[in-house]
Parts: structure tokens; sequence; C-alpha cells
């Protein structure tokens, strides 16, 4: 294909190529229409990746428009590279999580990494200082050596990418569940801080002004990535690898450096991200966002392989590149800091008052086409939407409680499920404390930075238990933002808001579709009750491999505020002698559980059910709570439930331990997965005032300095073992699996 | 006292230098671009942690040959400390300020967390706040920590005293469970474990904190001798 | 034009955990025959002719390329064209 870019407008319509490139019969004609004559192909390109799902959201806007995203403290909504939420002190966080699946899939160390290096570029193209990376990854579970390849490689470039560029990665979750086996999701989040005065938009504003590319030079990498990421995975991969661009972290933390300098100065009116459809979708944006024209010749780009056509430059995903628009007569200031930086920077072109998108090589006009039609005119779809047939017979399912023979044994297997057991195998490959502010590191429910220069703190968290969104689309969206909410409560902050990354199967099936709409509208009613506006995000759909689709799984990251370090409340229990309770009430339920995978091998029946109200009410008293000093820890319920929880907060290598006393069923008590949970200890001196201050909250044991887990059920012994025995399964549960 | 951080392209660790030196350990620094030529006015120099031009070719490889090395070289003749933590350390080896090299991790894999070290040597200018034989905690991240010497370099080392950290766990291979060994003359030092990130309980620990405290100190008594 | 490959290995002695690694993966393959694998890079030079190329090729291994510490080296020179 690479070599056909003379092909005439005319063959490309009588062979209809532009389906290759990703267009359907009726886009093409409205691209004609629009043209008023037969695009050339670098324009069918152009056109092709602007309206690609990635870069228009052309199935999933009218779903979008759903997520509560204002709210007084929301200073920048989605639309931009990343949301931004004012935190005080003329300060603001900037946030957004971004997919990298499809690359991943391919080359999971080169796609995983340049998912990293495309996140960050996000966040400081706002001109914040990128102070923190999450992610959220998905795989098969690690039966097979191809999963185990893609996890490892996946983990290497990560970090490989984020510790060179100085950005510390401070958690994330990882999960397995064969649906990812063939679609791994790679969901990188970063976040950045920044001073009111220093957010920069990418608009492309001035006519007049000069169009400065920096960074990397354009390479044939990642062609047609846009319409790539849009497309289903084969099994055929090697045939997909020359899309994978290949990521240079160097370079990035050079432009990092050089884009925080160049704001500084006054010159800069807009700056973005070559990312998918590299400098098609950043040029055509900013121009359409400040409603003017850009005017560019593509034979000053700075290329590093020869004889490179319009449209392979135009759809080059080369990484580590990015687009600026400088006041006319201060270029060359700019490009004095980015030389310093010894990086390229070239005047490519100016902002024209004609709205059209005009691009020039070898003295040739080669494409020529009005700037609206590329963003706000693209195609908008509204799919057709049917129930999964599967999620009405779970509904009619009866709960059965599954058959527990052994609960200390259980226990056991259950803290060696991939998804539960011990990631330190992933995070310690991360650099999780340059920067030094990292005050809970990875492996906590959320981490926390601290701001310098202030008694403030941040507390970041990503979750989403796609179990549940499978089962029931709606209620597990509404689980998902609670839960992400309940971490960041855990940890002594108040939820500010969230960024989506959405990843779903094919649009086109409807009751995939069907997914996307009620998951999302869980999601929003949940995001509202909880007053964490939607902020930023991301779309990645078809997420399958050979015809079978992933569980739906929009991963939620969150941002909270410490208003004072004081708060800070780690997840484990502290000291002997304090109190135990649980918060919240427990039923039997077993849908999407972590036991149901162990004992029937399946996820099956209801979600668990979750009432908002009450959800928000226990979160605002947690808080208070721990906001005046009288919560010494606090986990939240999750996989597992209460038997996995208490297991996991004694296991700080302090030698506790804990004797507990529960009642009715011992397997419901121990191992559903109800929600609006939390496991706390506090200081015995607090009891009346945190018992008044938590109406929710029962004791159900105390902390002890044995490091003996003894579990009475019913006034008999239930579960008896040595803490060091459980901690030492749960940590090694990974390793030993990858062996 | 004045303390320089030479920042090279691809430095990471360089501003948490400057904030440990300047703010918690309160004397005075500047970063100093590597393109700098002249460190005269400086009483010590550091060289940080991160990936120098990436770390290609060989970890601090080619931070090695640049200008400001010779620089380095010139003031540590002096008898003025040096400090090289992690990249900063992998630089001082390829400039042949300290022997021996640096491998991959044994387990081939970069690694992040707190690690506790042994003070083997502290009479040393950057140890004399520390007890000889105590056991501190800073943290690593890195994955070409691997210390490794031949049989008589590490002889030599042991004869003269010039293991100044050990770790205790030995995480990465290293021969000798070296993490920080200082030159025959006593000041340049270099060590994979951060201090600069260790000035903090809130962090996780503050036994770096000592370090750049006996740097100071002993600068002022060398000081007082002198004027 | 030339064109000169230098071959990078570590020392013999100097434990090469990625060898080992290989080797390891590639019996567990079924080639049980591999009894020992050692890793390195090969970095390709172009450049003009000179006097004393060959010495001046010594002289970049020994400054950067390599490092003498732990690390062998060895180069061919062939012929090359511009491309």
């Amino acid at each position: 294909m690479l070599s056909t870019a003379d092909i005439s407008p005319k063959k490309i319509e009588q062979d209809q190529l532009y389906r290759d490139m990703g267009l359907s019969d009726e886009e093409y004609d409205k691209v004609k229409n629009i043209l008023k004559r037969r695009p050339n192909f670098t324009e069918t390109g152009i056109f092709s990746v602007m309206w690609s799902e990635h870069c228009s959201y052309k199935t999933s806007k009218p779903l979008l428009k759903q997520f509560p995203s204002a709210a007084r403290h929301v200073l920048q909504g989605p639309g931009e590279g990343a949301g931004v939420i004012d935190i005080g002190d003329n300060q603001a966080v900037v946030f957004k999580v971004e997919s990298h699946n499809h690359p991943s899939a391919v080359e999971p160390y080169q796609g995983a990494a340049t998912g990293v290096g495309g996140i960050i570029r996000d966040v400081f193209s706002m001109g914040a200082h990128p102070v923190a990376l999450m992610n959220s990854l998905r795989f098969g579970n690690l039966t097979t050596d191809r999963v185990k390849y893609l996890f490892q490689e996946v983990v290497h470039g990560i970090a490989g990418y984020g510790n060179c560029v100085g950005v510390p990665t401070v958690g994330g979750e990882v999960q397995f569940d064969d649906c990812y086996e063939g679609n791994p999701l790679v969901n990188a989040m970063c976040v950045g801080l920044i001073d009111h005065d220093d957010i920069q938009i990418g608009v492309a504003a001035g006519i007049g002004n000069t169009i400065i590319y920096a960074g990397a030079p354009t390479g044939r990498d990642g062609i047609h990535g846009a319409t790539f990421a849009s497309d289903d995975l084969t099994d055929d991969l090697d045939q997909d690898r020359p899309s994978v661009q290949v990521g240079d972290p160097f370079m990035e933390k050079l432009l990092i450096e050089a884009c925080l300098e160049v704001i500084q100065t006054d010159a800069v009116v807009g700056m973005q991200d070559m990312g998918a459809a590299g400098l098609t979708s950043s040029a055509s944006e900013m121009a359409s966002k400040a409603g003017t024209g850009i005017d560019m010749d593509l034979d000053r780009v700075p290329q590093r392989e020869q004889n490179m056509n319009a449209y392979e430059l135009m759809l080059s995903e080369s990484q580590e590149r990015m687009l600026l628009v400088v006041k006319q007569g201060r270029e060359q200031e700019i490009i004095d800091v980015f030389t310093k930086y010894g990086l390229q920077a070239v005047a490519v072109g100016e902002v024209t008052g004609e709205k059209t998108f005009l691009l020039r090589q070898h003295a040739e006009i080669v494409a020529d086409i009005p700037v609206d039609a590329l963003a706000e005119e693209a195609p908008v779809y509204h799919m057709p939407s049917k129930e999964a047939a599967y999620v009405k017979t779970f509904q009619q399912m009866d709960m059965t409680i599954p058959q527990v023979d052994h609960h200390g044994g259980m226990l056991k297997q259950l803290l060696q499920q991939p998804t539960i057991a011990s990631k330190e195998y992933v995070y310690d490959q991360y650099d999780s404390m340059v920067q030094t502010n990292t005050v809970v590191r990875p492996g906590s429910d959320a981490a926390v930075i601290r701001i310098k220069g202030t008694n403030k703190a941040l507390a970041i968290t990503t979750d989403c238990n796609s179990r549940y969104i499978y089962l029931d689309p709606e209620t597990g969206g509404q689980i998902a933002v609670a839960e992400a909410a309940r971490n960041i409560v855990c940890s002594g902050a108040r939820p500010l808001g969230l960024t989506d990354g959405l990843n779903f199967g094919n649009p086109t099936n409807p009751e995939v579709f069907w997914q996307m709409e009620k998951s999302v509208e869980g999601m929003s009613e949940a995001a509202r009750t909880l007053e964490t506006p939607v902020i930023s995000g991301n779309v990645s759909l078809y997420n399958q491999a050979n015809g079978q689709s992933i569980f739906p799984t929009p991963i939620v990251g969150m941002v909270g505020l410490l208003e004072s370090l004081e708060h800070l409340t780690p997840n484990l229990f502290q000291e002997p002698g304090d109190l135990i309770y649980i918060i919240g009430e427990t039923q039997a339920e077993f849908g999407g559980s972590e036991l149901q995978n162990i004992v029937r091998g399946k996820y099956e029946g209801k979600a668990p059910w979750i009432d908002l109200q009450v959800e928000a009410k226990r979160q605002k008293q947690l808080l208070a709570a721990i906001q005046q000093g009288l919560v010494r820890s606090a986990h939240d319920l999750a996989e597992g439930g209460l038997g996995v929880a208490l297991a996991e907060s004694v296991f700080n290598g302090k030698g506790i331990g804990l004797n507990v006393e529960i009642f009715g069923d011992p397997t419901v008590a121990l191992f559903s997965e109800s929600q609006s949970r939390f496991l706390v200890s506090i200081n015995p001196g607090h009891k009346e005032r945190f018992e008044a201050a938590v109406k929710d909250a029962r004791q159900i044991g105390t902390v002890n300095g044995t490091g003996e887990f003894i579990v009475r059920a019913n006034d008999k012994l239930l579960i008896e073992e040595d803490v060091q025995t459980l901690h030492d399964l749960w940590k090694g549960a990974i390793p030993c699996l990858l062996k | 006292m004045k303390f320089a951080v030479v920042v090279f392209p691809g430095s990471n660790c360089d501003r948490d230098m400057y904030h440990a030196v300047s703010q918690l350990a309160g004397t005075e620094a500047e970063l100093v671009w590597y393109e700098h030529t002249n460190l005269e006015s400086y009483d010590a120099i550091l060289l940080p942690g991160g990936f120098s031009y990436g770390d290609y070719l060989r970890s601090g490889a080619i931070a090695s040959t640049s200008n400001v090395i010779q620089q380095v070289k010139a003031h540590a003749e002096q008898g003025k400390p040096v400090l090289g933590v992690c990249n900063g350390f992998q630089i001082l080896l390829e400039a042949r300020l300290l022997p021996g090299a640096m491998l991959s991790n044994y387990n081939l894999s970069f690694m992040c967390h707190q690690e506790a070290l042994v003070v083997h040597h502290n009479g040393t200018p950057f140890t004399t706040d520390y007890k000889k034989g105590e056991v501190i905690h800073m943290p690593i991240a890195h994955g070409e920590g691997n210390y490794v010497c031949d049989d008589a370099t590490l002889a030599a080392l042991k004869t003269n005293n010039q293991i100044v950290f050990t770790y205790n766990n030995n995480p990465n291979g290293s021969v000798g469970d070296i993490a920080g060994v200082i030159n025959r003359e006593g000041n340049v030092l270099g060590m994979m474990p951060h201090p600069e990130r260790a000035m903090e309980n809130l962090l996780g620990s503050d036994d770096g904190r000592r370090l750049f405290q006996s740097l100071i100190e002993n600068w002022r008594d060398v000081y007082a001798l002198n004027s | 034009m030339k064109k000169v490959t230098i071959h990078i290995t570590l020392k013999q002695g100097v434990l090469d955990p990625q060898g080992q690694a290989i080797q390891t993966s590639l019996n567990n393959l079924g080639f049980a025959e591999v009894e020992e694998v050692r890793t390195g890079k090969s970095i390709e030079l172009l450049l003009e002719n000179r006097e004393n190329m060959d010495s001046r090729i010594t002289e970049m291994c020994d400054k950067l390329l390599a490092n003498p510490v732990i690390e062998d080296y060895r180069f061919e020179v062939e012929e090359a064209v511009r491309t």
C-alpha cells in the first residue's frame, strides 16, 4: 500500500481502495460530497484516520455525552489532551487514561512503552509536570507461554519507558481472565500538576502564527495505527507488525523538559501531542478548535527515512513529536530552547483564516480539505443495541452459595489467584519513587503522592471489576466507579474526579453496544452520586480475538485530594490491640466472585447489588472519621471478600495477626463480594467516637501481636493459620506461575 | 559549602538531589547543565541518577566522555568530594574514576524498593555520621546495579578499605555485596542506593540525611583548618 | 567507504545472565545440544577510508564502544557504498 500513493482518485473509487483504509462506502460518498470531487490518496488516508473510532469516537460519542463532566472545580473537561481539576492554592491536577491494547497484543514491549509515552505527552502538552503514572492491565490466565510472554513484556515495556523518563509509576492493577487471552488490555494513566496560569490548550489560534514541529523526525512507523486500533485482531498477528511504533524514552524526557520550558515564555499559543493519526490529527484538531485553517509545507517536516510521500508523512505515528503554534516573530526563541536539549524544532507552516487544511509537498498542493469536515463533521453513528441474551438468563438464576469444605484451605487458594496475589513482581520493576513524592507506594488501594511545598497530597487509583460488568453492565458500571472512590477514601482523600478508559468488543454487535450503553449509564449515575465528574477518557473498541469479545472493561482512573497529610491512612493493620471493624452488610452474593471462579470455573448469575446513596453516605462517614483521626487503617472489601481483605491487612511484615469472630454462614461472611463494605482498624480509645461517627460499623475482632490468623465462626474455631504462611503463598503466587 | 548537581540529558534524579541538598540538608546547591565548563566555584560535585543519554550503549558510557567529566576529574584530583549515585556511580565507573563495572541485575529486571545496607566504612568524609557496621535503609532503583570487578581489584578494595556500603540481602548479584565504593584517595564515592530518596521518614527513611551532613561537617572542619 | 562491524561480548569469566536465560529457554524448547550461550551486541559503522583505520577503530572501541573491564571486542571491515 505504501508504494501506491500516486494511485489516481478515480482508481481509489473504482477499486474501492478506501475500504482497505477503513472508510465505508457511505463515508466515502460523504467525503466526495464535502470535497465536491474525488479525494486523492493522501486525502482519503486523512479522512480514514480522522473518521476512525480512535480519533472521532463516531460510535461512542452519543454515549460519552451522558457522563457528568462539569463541576465548579473542573477547569477543563473532556476534549483536550487531558482534563484539569482545581486543587486550591492556584494549583490544579491534570489527568487522563489511555489504552494501547492492540499495539501491545502485537508487540507487547513497544506497545506498552509507547502507550506510556503517549499519555505522558497528553499531560505535559497541557503545560503540566507529569508527577505519576498508573497502569491498568488485563491478561489471560497465566497458563500459556504466550500469555506469560505478553504479561512479562508489557511490564518490561512500561518499566523501560516510565523509569527512563523520570515519572514514578506509583500503582495500578493487573487482573487475569480467559477473555483477555488473545486481546490483553494495556491502559496507562498519567497525572500532572500545574499552576493555573500555565494551562495550555491545543489550539491553532491567531492568523499568521507559526506551526512548529518539535521532537523526533518522522519515519514510516505506525502508519494507520489509528485505524489498526479499531480493527479486530486475528491469529495472524505477524502480518500486523509493521504498524507498531517504537518508543524512545530518552527523547521523551528531553521533550518534556523543553516543552515545559517553552511554555514559560508567552510565545506559545497552543501545543498538542502528535498521537494517534500523527500530524493529521494534531494539526487539524488544533485548527478546528480555533476556527482557523492550516497551511503546511511537508518538505519542511523532519524526516527519518528517504522518499516519504505525503500520505506517509501525514499518517505516521512516529513517537515523541509535538506540534506547537507560536506567535509570529517569536519562532527563534522557541527553536533555541529545543536546540539546547538537542531536539529538532522546525517551522512547518502557518495558521490561516480560511478554515482549510492545506498541505503542500514538492511545491504542489497534496491535500485541500475543509478543517471542520475532519473533526466536527465526522460521522456519528447510533448503533443498534440489544440486551445481551446471556444477561437475562443470569438475572433469572438462583443464587446458591458455592460449596466450601475447608475455609482455611479456600483462603489460601484465593490468596494465590493471580488477580488477588501480590503484584510485587510487577511493581518492583517500576521506579515508583523518583521525584521523591511517593508517600504510599504500589500495592495499596490507592497510591499517594505529596505535593511539595504544601501539606497536601494526591491519592490515585485505577479500578474495574469487569466480571460484574459482564454479568450486569449497568450495576457493574456503578460498582467500578464506587470501588475506585472507596480506594481513594480509604487512603484518607476526598475523590475529585475520574478519567475513563472504556474497553469493549465490537460495537457493530448490538449486544456489545448494549453493554457499552448500560455500563456508561451505570458509571454516569455513580459519578453523579459520588460527585466525581468525568474529565477525560479514551475509548478502545473491537477488543476481541478470534470472534470472542473481552468482558466489557471500562477502567476508572480516579484522583482524590488529601487536604492534609495528617489524614493519610494505611490499608494495613498497624498495632496489636487495635479493634477491627467491618462497615456494611454482607449478603450471599457470589455472582462474578473469585470464589465462584474457583468452585464453578465460570462467572454467572447476578452481579452484587449496590445502592449508590448508601455508598455515598458510608464513604462520607468514613472519610469524616479518618479526618477526625479516629481510624488507624482502612481497606475496601473487593475480590475474595472479607477473608482476603483480612489476610491482606496483616501482611505488613511487623509480625501482627488477628482474632476475628464471624456469624451466620461462614462462606458468605468470608467470601461474599457484597459492595459498599470496608475493613477498618481503630485505636481502642476511639471506640465510642468511631461508632458514633460511622453508623454501619460492627466490631468483628482485634489485631494481635502473635502473627496468628484466627477466625472463629458461630463460637467455633474456623481458621487457624500462620500469617507468614499466608503471606508467602500470596507473595509467591505470580513468580511461581511464571516459572 | 556549595554543591553542583550536574545535569546530563536524561538525568532524572537531578531535581531530587538538588531538593535533598538545598532544601533538606540546608546547604547551597546549583543545577549545572552538562555543557558548563567550569566547576571551580563548587566545593562538592554530585552526579545524580537517571538515564544519561538514554543509557544507550552502556549505562553512563556516553556521559563519561563529556567535557564536564574532565572537570569532575580535575576537581577530584584537588581532593574535593565527588558523589555519584546510581547512574552517577555508573558514570564514575565508565570514567575510570572508580574501579569495576556494572552488569544487568542477576534477574535481568529493573528493581525498585527499600534495601537494608551495612555501613562498612565510616572513615570517609561521606560517612562519619554513621556507625561502623550500622544497618541503614535506602531505596534502590536500577536495572544495572550488579557491580563486578576482577579478583585482584576486589582484594585491593578490601585491603584499602574502599568498600563503603554493602547490601544486607544482595538484591542484584553484586560481587562482595557491594553497594558503594570509594576511590583510594577517599574523596570519590559511587553508590547504587539513593541517599537523596532517604531524607524524610514520610517517604520511608531519613537515613540518607547523615551522608550529606557528614559531607558538610567534614568540609567545615577542613575549611576551618585551612582558613 | 568501509563498513565496519564491531562485535562486543562479555569477557570469558564474566557472568552473562541474559545468555544463561536464553540457554535455558533453548534447552526447554528441545534444543538440548546448546551448552553455552554468550550474548553481546554488534555495532555497524560506515566510514570514509583513512590511514591507520584499524588503530583508530581500536581506539574507538577502547574509548567508548566497549568497556574493557567487562567486555571483549573484535571487528571486521568490508567495502561499502553510500546508500
